[in-house]
Order: structure tokens, then sequence, then C-alpha cells
């Protein structure tokens, strides 16, 4: 756990005792019980909000706190704990990232406080096929009267079911591949041709495809520079991926400890299993990995605070070190477990679920791996 | 990261600075790696020179008391004296076991007279230690060593078997556990020092995989042991050695790595080529070169964060179990990579038909093998993380 300061320890305290009474693992096995269309408890996001976690990195003026990408890696690992879902993660790290980071002054002041005050809910919607791509963009944006009219699919938008605000990557030049000609888009979640499909996915999280099909928006949605947008994308997209490490981390972090707490009381042949050499190796083997993946993470989300230039090779360490660890350890969680670690009724399933459903999230190890070596150049 | 302390520290990097600009002899600049070798060869005078100059200021352990002859500053200090080395092609010629395991064990748990005697001629850079520890019965299981010490009265006579006491060859001084008491087993060993040119003890170097080593058999064969030089108390050397033992997996976990050659990927760029668009073109070989590149960054991430959390909490951090494991499997895996890719270049044994680096390569993947065996093997790091961190319990 890297050194906080006195703030940071305020805010990681109260999230771990709000999400151990308000919001245990059981909370989120109702959710999905439910089948709420949502994805997500929208009382236990109001609750959240009412704290002001969705605001800890957008600027004071705009009704956040400004307590960085750090204090903010301290909740989100707390909710990854108990694997609470929320928007947390897409709306007030990854949209509100790209409208501080892209944002014109008349942007910011209308959606950041709404954000902040988790009012609106803002989703990315960057991907169009089965696998994380931000450069292939298809959907396009065409030149209509003093705005544009967008056409075309994304796929897979994170709480794209409740987004009141969709940030929507869109090609306005080139080809589906180019880096130059995509331009990101603001577009309100009610606006005329907007359509959503709520897809259901293992982890049980809120996710959509969401079709454009000529929407038409004004000048002023454009967020950042027309043609330029892929820069401002991948910025955004670091925040995202490392935020999504660190709530990989607490959900990894709490499947290891329940693990290693069956270990303790799970007897066979006469002792409990985790006196087993076999069992105890595997065990501080995952510790090990764990400890590795959590410098990593915090890394990248300090790297990010002090906007050094090495934030996106660090994110690409993180998400590949993250998403290699995690996987691992739910894999053992569900192993170790035995037969009562395959039934619904206990919660490993839901660990393992929820890895792979977030190591694919905004790129999986291969592309964080490939990408890790591409900026150094091999 | 930010140093506490800026303006005193700038100063004193001023002050090093010049110092070092004053006594390192140019002739030396890049040599530091030579230190570091299994083969010695005699110090040129020049080495010489360096290593008193270091010795008579107390740099080489800066953060050793000043009563002794150390450097009395802050580990920052140190830091500060070890970046304006590095930044001139300098090297730390006070080192070995003396510096890394014994000093620090004996600052804690010596007597005053053994500080005064045994502490200055380390941090000179006079006398070189080796270690008593292994024997062909005790090697992972430590505690079940046999060397025998008989209470004479004012003395200790020792017989008995040491095996892999590195550098015994060239030592002047041994720390070693010896067995007090037959009756006890971790409550009857003692931890003594005895030179190594008392009648009795007979040194055999062993040769290994990686061919000369500075690994030892030691015989030790009514051998004298002065009662002044029982470290800790009598029967209490179990707990003197667990301490020395942190400070050797310490020492182990980070050292060197890279070995001061061209990194991975220079190297895989050069052997294996790349493709238009600069990737390495074996696409297999380039995602495990990618893993190995990214484990280490892991690795130097956690010594970082193990360092500040330490620095903070004043103890130990929860990291600092991993290191030896982490540190040691990413260097294995690198050395093997190295080979692999260097393709048959990288398997010479000798002869002008390989260049120096690929016969360097072939040397430190074999002899880096001992590194997962030595200074508690990976088993028993593994051992301990499950029982004192994880609380896993023993078997039935």
């Amino acid at each position: 756990m890297a050194v906080l300061n006195e703030e940071q320890t305020m805010l990681r305290d109260a999230a771990k005792s709000w999400v151990q009474e308000k919001s245990p693992v059981t909370a989120f096995r109702k959710m999905r019980d439910s089948g709420v269309e949502l994805g997500y408890d929208a009382n236990a996001w109001n609750e959240m909000a009412e704290m002001g976690w969705a605001g800890v990195i957008i600027p004071e003026e705009y009704g956040g706190s400004d307590f960085g990408y750090l204090s903010m890696g301290l909740i989100l690992e707390e909710t990854g704990r108990t694997l609470t879902a929320s928007p947390l993660l897409a709306s007030g790290l990854a949209a509100a990232s790209a409208l501080v980071l892209g944002g014109s002054d008349a942007q910011k002041s209308e959606w950041l406080p709404k954000i902040a005050g988790g009012e609106v809910v803002g989703a990315l919607a960057i991907d169009e096929g089965a696998h994380h791509a931000p450069e292939k963009v298809a959907l396009k944006a065409e030149k209509s009267g003093s705005g544009y009219k967008l056409s075309g699919s994304k796929s897979f938008v994170l709480e794209g079911m409740a987004a009141g605000l969709l940030i929507v990557s869109a090609r306005t030049s080139g080809q589906p591949g180019d880096t130059d000609g995509i331009t990101l888009f603001l577009v309100a979640g009610d606006a005329k041709g907007v359509s959503r499909k709520r897809l259901h996915l293992a982890d049980s999280r809120g996710a959509a495809n969401i079709t454009f099909d000529g929407v038409e928006v004004g000048e002023d949605a454009v967020l950042g520079e027309v043609d330029k947008g892929h820069a401002l994308l991948e910025k955004t997209l670091d925040r995202a991926r490392a935020g999504l490490c660190a709530e990989m981390l607490g959900s990894a972090v709490q499947a290891f400890e329940i693990t290693l707490d069956y270990l303790k009381v799970r007897v066979q042949f006469g002792q409990v299993i985790g006196s087993f050499q076999a069992l105890q190796h595997r065990a501080a083997k995952m510790f090990t990995d764990l400890e590795l993946a959590r410098s990593a993470v915090e890394a990248a989300l300090q790297a990010i605070d002090a906007d050094t230039p090495d934030v996106p090779e660090l994110v690409s360490l993180a998400k590949a070190k993250m998403g290699d660890v995690f996987h691992l350890v739910s894999n053992e969680m569900v192993q170790m477990h035995g037969g009562i670690g395959m039934t619904d009724a206990h919660d490993a399933g839901f660990y393992m679920k929820r890895a792979r459903a977030a190591e694919a999230a905004f790129g999986n190890q291969g592309y964080h791996r490939d990408r890790y070596a591409r900026i150094q150049g091999y | 990261m930010a140093d506490f302390g800026g303006s005193d520290l700038d100063a004193f990097r001023t002050e090093a600075r010049d110092w070092i600009e004053a006594n390192f002899p140019k002739s030396l600049k890049g040599k530091g790696g030579m230190m570091m070798r299994e083969e010695r060869s005699e110090p040129t005078p020049d080495m010489d020179a360096w290593r008193k100059a270091m010795g008579e200021k107390g740099w080489g352990v800066p953060t050793w008391p000043t009563q002794y002859g150390g450097g009395g500053l802050t580990p920052a200090h140190g830091r500060i004296i070890q970046q304006e080395l590095g930044r001139v092609g300098a090297y730390n010629p006070i080192g070995g076991m003396g510096v890394m395991m014994f000093g620090p064990t004996l600052l804690e748990y010596g007597t005053e007279a053994q500080k005064q005697q045994h502490i200055p001629p380390i941090v000179k850079g006079e006398l070189q230690w080796c270690q008593g520890f292994s024997e062909p019965g005790a090697g992972s299981d430590l505690a079940s060593l046999q060397t025998r010490a008989e209470d004479k009265g004012d003395h200790y006579i020792v017989n008995g078997q040491k095996i892999w006491t590195s550098g015994a060859q060239w030592a002047q001084w041994c720390f070693c556990l010896v067995r007090t008491d037959t009756t006890k087993k971790h409550e009857g060993i003692s931890f003594v020092l005895f030179p190594m040119d008392v009648p009795g003890v007979e040194v055999r170097p062993i040769p290994l995989i990686a061919g000369n080593s500075p690994f030892c058999e030691t015989f030790l064969t009514d051998v004298r042991v002065e009662k002044d030089q029982v470290v800790g108390p009598v029967n209490g050397g179990w707990t003197v050695a667990k301490r020395l033992l942190q400070h050797e997996r310490s020492g182990l976990s980070g050292a060197g790595g890279g070995g001061g050659g061209r990194s991975l990927v220079k190297l895989a760029k050069d052997y294996v080529g790349v493709d238009e668009a600069g990737r390495l073109s074996d696409t297999d070989l380039r995602t495990r070169v990618i893993m190995n590149e990214i484990d280490g960054r892991a690795f130097q991430l956690t010594a970082m964060r193990a360092m500040a959390e330490s620095k903070a909490n004043s103890g130990p951090s929860a990291a600092t179990s991993i290191m030896k494991n982490a540190g040691t499997r990413w260097m294995q895996d690198r050395a093997e990579l190295t080979i692999e890719l260097m393709g048959h270049q990288g398997l010479g044994w000798e002869g002008d038909d390989f260049t120096p680096e690929e016969l360097g390569a072939v040397r430190s993947w074999l002899g880096g093998k001992a590194t997962t065996i030595y200074g508690g093997s990976q088993e028993v790091q593994n051992n301990i993380i499950s029982k004192r961190i994880l609380g896993l319990p023993d078997p039935k």
C-alpha cells in the first residue's frame, strides 16, 4: 500500500466502512438476482455520490474535490473488494477525465457538476467490435448544417444503459485504424436517434450496445479538436484503465483473502487443507504476484497525479500485470474451494466472471503487453 | 519521489560530487562490474588507492556509526553518494559479506569490544569475511547443523564441516554457526567468529556447473575459538543468524540484475532482428521478452514501494518478504531468454568463436541457478511467506 496522506487515509477508511456495511457481496448478488436493467443499485449509487466520490478527480470549481487519481483508486479498490457495481469508474473517472482534460469552459460547466453530484452518468462509447481497439472507429460524423450528424454503432459501452451523457469517438476523416481523423463528441443520452440494447454479460454489470442513427449534434458538441481526438482519447483511456486496475486489485485481494480463510478452516484427511505445502506454495505465489501488481497499479495512479510522461507505459504495465494476477487468483479461488466453489450460492464464481470482464475492458493483457513494448520501441 | 530537507541534501550532493571528482581514479571508470566477478585478480595500485580513500571517508557504508569509522549519514545521503558514484562511472569498493550481512548484524548484537575490533576493518575494506552456515546435512534445514563446539573452560574447540562457504579461499575471518548444546535444535546453536589462518581450518574450492566458483568446502579440525568471539548469548545464535539471513536476502534479491551489459531488448533486436514496424520479428520471443520486462519493472516498483513504506512506517513492509523470490525468478527468466535469443552463440563455453558477452551470458545463466537455492531456497521462502505472513499452519 502506497504511503498515504491524511486526506487519502480518511477517504480510504470511509470507503472501507461504507462498503462493508452497505455494499457487501450479498448486495451485488441481490442486484444480479433482481435483473435490474442498469446493472447497479441506484440507491447505493446515490449514497456514493452523496459522499462525494463521483467528484474526486473533478476540480473544486466544478463541484468536485480534486483529490486526484490515487484517491479515486483507493475508493475503487474498496468497492472492488465486494464487487460493488456502480458507474463510479465509467462516470466519475472516465467520462469526468475526458471533460477535465479536453472540455471547453462551457462544456465543463454544463456537465462536470452533474457528474460530480451523480445526477448524470457519463460513459465512454469507444469500441465497435469484440476487442478493444480505439483506432478502429467506423462510426461516421458528417458535417450537417452548423453541426454534425453521427451514424454508426458502439459496442460494450460500460454503463451504457444508465448514461445520460455519451462521449463518442467518431470518424471525421480517414479510415478505421487511422489515428488521425478521430473526433470526440458529447452526446446527450436522450438525443434523437440514440437507441440502446442491454448486453447481458457474465459479470452482470451494466453494459450496452448503442446505435446512432443520424444523431444531430451542434458544433459545440465537439470535445477537443476535430480530427485530433485520438490523443485526448488515449489520455482519457489511460485514466480509465488505471482506475479499473485499482478496482481489479481490490477484487483480487479480496478473492485471495476469502480463499486463504477457507484454507484455514476446510478439513480433509484429518487436517486443515492450508497445512498442505502444495497449497501453501500456491498461496505464497499469489501473495507475491499481488504485491507486484499492487506496486504497478499504485505507480500508474501516482504517475497520473504527477502528470509524468511515463503514464502510458506504467498504465499498460499495470493493466497487463493486474490482469494476469486477477486471472490467476480468481481461478485458484474456484479450484481451492473445490465443489462449493462451483456452486452459484458461493461467491467464487462472481470473482472469476468479474475478472474476465475486467481483463477484457479497455484492453486485455495481450493488448497492453504489445502496447508496453511499442511505447518503448520494440 | 521527493526527498525531504532538500537544501541540505543539495549541498551534500555538491560535496559528494567534488570529493568523488578529486579522489576517484579515472582509470577505474566503468570497472565496477569487475568487483562482482567470481574470479579475483590482484588489485591494481589505483584500485587500492580508491578503496583506501573510500574506507577512510567511511562512505562505503554511509549509514554506519562514525565511532566505528562509518559515514554516520542518513539513507537519503547514502543514496546521493550512490547516485554521484554512478554519474561518473565510479563504484563502491567497500563490499562483500562483511558489509552486506555480518557488519549490520554485529552492530545490532555484538559487544562493544567486538564492534571495536571487527567493524573498522570492514569499513576500510581491509579484510574479507566468509559465512560458515550450511553443512552437507544442513542446507534448507539449517538448524539441523552438526558442527560441534566443546567448552574447554576459557575457549571452545570446534570440529565439523561447512559447505558453500563463499569466498573462504580469500577470507581472513569467518562467522560461523556451531552446536554448543546437542540436546536442543534451534536453542543449541551459537554464533562464533574465528580467523581463517588458525590451525585446523582447511579450505577446498568446489567447481560448479558454471566453471570456477567462489564456493568452498571448509573442514574444521580442533579449531580453537576464543570465548569473547561469541556473538549474542551462548545457545542464542539462531536469533542472530536469522537476522543475518534477513540482511542476506534483501541483498540478494535486487543485486545487479542487468549485469551491467546491454539490455535484454537491445540484445534481442541485435540477435533476432525487427520487422518493418520496429517490433522484434520473432513474435513468440517478443511476448516473452515483454513479460520479463514487465516483471522486472514491477519488481523495481515494489522495491521502491517497500522502501517508501518502511521509511513511513518505521518497520519492514510486507512487500519485503516477496523480494527474494520475485527478484530471482525474474533474473533467471532473463538469463534463460538471453541465451535463447543468442541461439548457438549463447551456448559457448570458451574460445574465440564467441564474444565475451556471449560467454558471460552462458556463465551467468548457469551461475544464476544458485540464486533460488542459496540464502533460503525458493521453497523455504514460500514456507516463510505461508507461515509468517499468511498464517497457514504446519502439517500434522
